[in-house]
């Protein structure tokens, strides 16, 4: 979208409000829906990936050291990357700002 | 006469002649031969009664080749109007039919037709709801998708019914519109009749009706997404368009009407008076319960009594100029209902007449009658009950908010 959405008048939307941009919900912000982070202690983190595999998010990357983190543009916090984490590196901490 | 309602007693003889072939033929059957010369290209719907006929004939038509549509015989109204949709989407000319408990079950899918702006068209041949079964007509189907964001036009008889099939599919793929338009007929008292009428040539049609020009279709050169995801920072915007557009959507319907009068010789209004100039007394009906009524206010004019009556073709958007404008001399104004809002108001159509009303300096008593539920007769004696007890009721008042029409205490 040309405008940020807290901008967006009602005059300016496409009939039916129909998206003619492809690929714009990227830059919808998930992240501020969370209200917890998830946090990676390299010492445990084997890198096996199982945090990629059941992100429902698909907001976790590989970096260039090969641990998987979170994208917290897009992150919602639902902590399921720590429960299922092997070795329990990831933790969830309260988002306090 | 005032601007958007016509005096049908003033304008019996709407001159300049024939235009169509005049034929005796099923009204559902009417709606199918209207819809297969408007070529509609795609036909979604489930067979209910007692909407079935249109169906079944636009099916042979399909089978038969007569009409180059693909007919899509799906296994529920909820399929139906998803097929509508994406059809509709696609660009394709799109109709559908249904009934009742086949409209109640497309019910939110009704409200994707609209928001998304998609010109579908849809008979609605009006049924009571279920329980009891009742497969009789009233107008309960019909005021359960007042907010749904369709327009909405209810009719009286059968050519009324054929001409605003037509009108539909041209009022909404108008690209000022784009909203999916119902048209509502009485269940079995207009569905199931064989009237004469006239059916426009298919050369006649194709004059009148442009062809559909969807300006945003689903096309893989040029994708484009439909009914996305609306956060609370947008939501309210886009429904802020949507009924901005519906209301809009009225001059279009008047253009049209007047253009179909030009084009067919008959003309149609949002609010139609019958007998009305100089009456004190109105009666208001919809649908074909109008016919009987007209016939109550003949004999009551006779006798001396003025009184007239109103009939509200367009129910969305609600013609709140014309419905003002059309009851303003009136001292006592009488809304038949053929639907109940339990433990509410009584009518809908009343409850919304008085809405309009409220905060006019000058306005008529508004008395609520409800009757007619799943396929109920009223008589002429019943209309002329009706009109009498609302003057009663207008004077003395009434400790109920409205009076259900010929029940047995």
């Amino acid at each position: 979208m040309t405008k940020p959405e807290n901008e967006i008048t009602w005059k300016d939307l496409n009939i039916g409000s129909i998206v003619t941009e492809p690929g714009n919900a990227s830059q919808y912000q998930t992240g501020d829906w969370r209200s917890q982070r998830p946090i990676l202690d390299n010492s445990k983190c084997i890198k096996c990936g199982i945090c990629y595999i059941f992100c429902p998010e698909g907001c976790v990357e590989q970096n260039p050291d090969g641990y998987f983190e979170a994208n917290l543009f897009y992150c919602k916090g639902c902590g399921i990357c720590a429960r299922e984490c092997w070795t329990r590196a990831i933790t969830m901490i309260e988002e306090v700002e | 006469m005032c601007q958007g309602v016509l005096d049908k007693s003033n304008n019996n003889d709407r001159g300049g002649g024939i235009i169509g072939r005049r034929v005796g033929i099923e009204v559902s059957l009417a709606i199918a031969e209207v819809v297969g010369l408007a070529d509609a290209d795609v036909v979604a719907a489930y067979p209910i009664t007692p909407q079935t006929h249109i169906v079944e004939h636009l099916a042979e038509l399909v089978a038969n080749g007569e009409l180059d549509a693909q007919y899509i015989p799906v296994e529920s109204e909820h399929s139906a109007m998803s097929a509508c949709l994406g059809a509709s989407a696609a660009g394709a000319r799109t109709f559908t039919a249904t009934a009742g408990q086949g409209l109640e079950l497309m019910h939110e899918v009704l409200y994707v037709a609209s928001s998304m702006r998609l010109p579908v068209v849809m008979t609605v041949v009006n049924r009571a709801l279920s329980s009891p079964l009742s497969v009789w007509g009233d107008h309960s189907d019909a005021m359960s998708v007042r907010d749904t964001g369709w327009i909405q036009i209810f009719v009286e008889n059968g050519q009324e019914a054929v001409d605003n099939v037509l009108c539909a599919f041209r009022i909404a793929e108008d690209p000022r519109v784009l909203l999916p338009v119902m048209v509502h007929l009485d269940g079995f008292h207009l569905s199931h009749m064989i009237e004469p009428m006239l059916l426009p040539e298919r050369d006649e049609v194709e004059k009148f009706l442009p062809k559909n020009d969807y300006p945003l279709p689903l096309r893989p050169d040029k994708p484009v997404a439909m009914g996305d995801f609306a956060p609370p920072i947008i939501y309210t915007e886009t429904k802020k368009a949507q009924e901005i557009n519906i209301r809009a959507s009225k001059e279009v319907i008047l253009q049209c009407w007047n253009e179909f009068g030009n084009s067919f010789h008959r003309y149609y209004h949002p609010v139609e008076c019958y007998q009305c100039e100089d009456a004190d007394v109105l009666l208001l009906t919809m649908g074909s319960f109008s016919e009987t009524a007209m016939m109550a206010i003949d004999k009551m004019r006779q006798e001396g009594r003025g009184v007239g009556l109103l009939k509200l073709r367009l129910w969305r958007p609600f013609p709140f100029k014309e419905i003002r404008q059309a009851v303003k001399n009136a001292e006592v104004l009488i809304v038949l209902d053929r639907a109940l809002s339990f433990g509410g108001p009584g009518g809908p159509v009343c409850s919304e007449i008085r809405s309009a009303l409220h905060n006019e300096e000058k306005k008529p008593k508004v008395i609520s009658f409800v009757g007619g539920l799943g396929g109920r007769e009223i008589t002429v004696a019943g209309f002329e009950y009706i009109v009498n007890r609302g003057i009663e009721i207008s004077q003395t008042g009434s400790e109920q908010e409205f009076e259900l029409f010929g029940v047995r205490e």
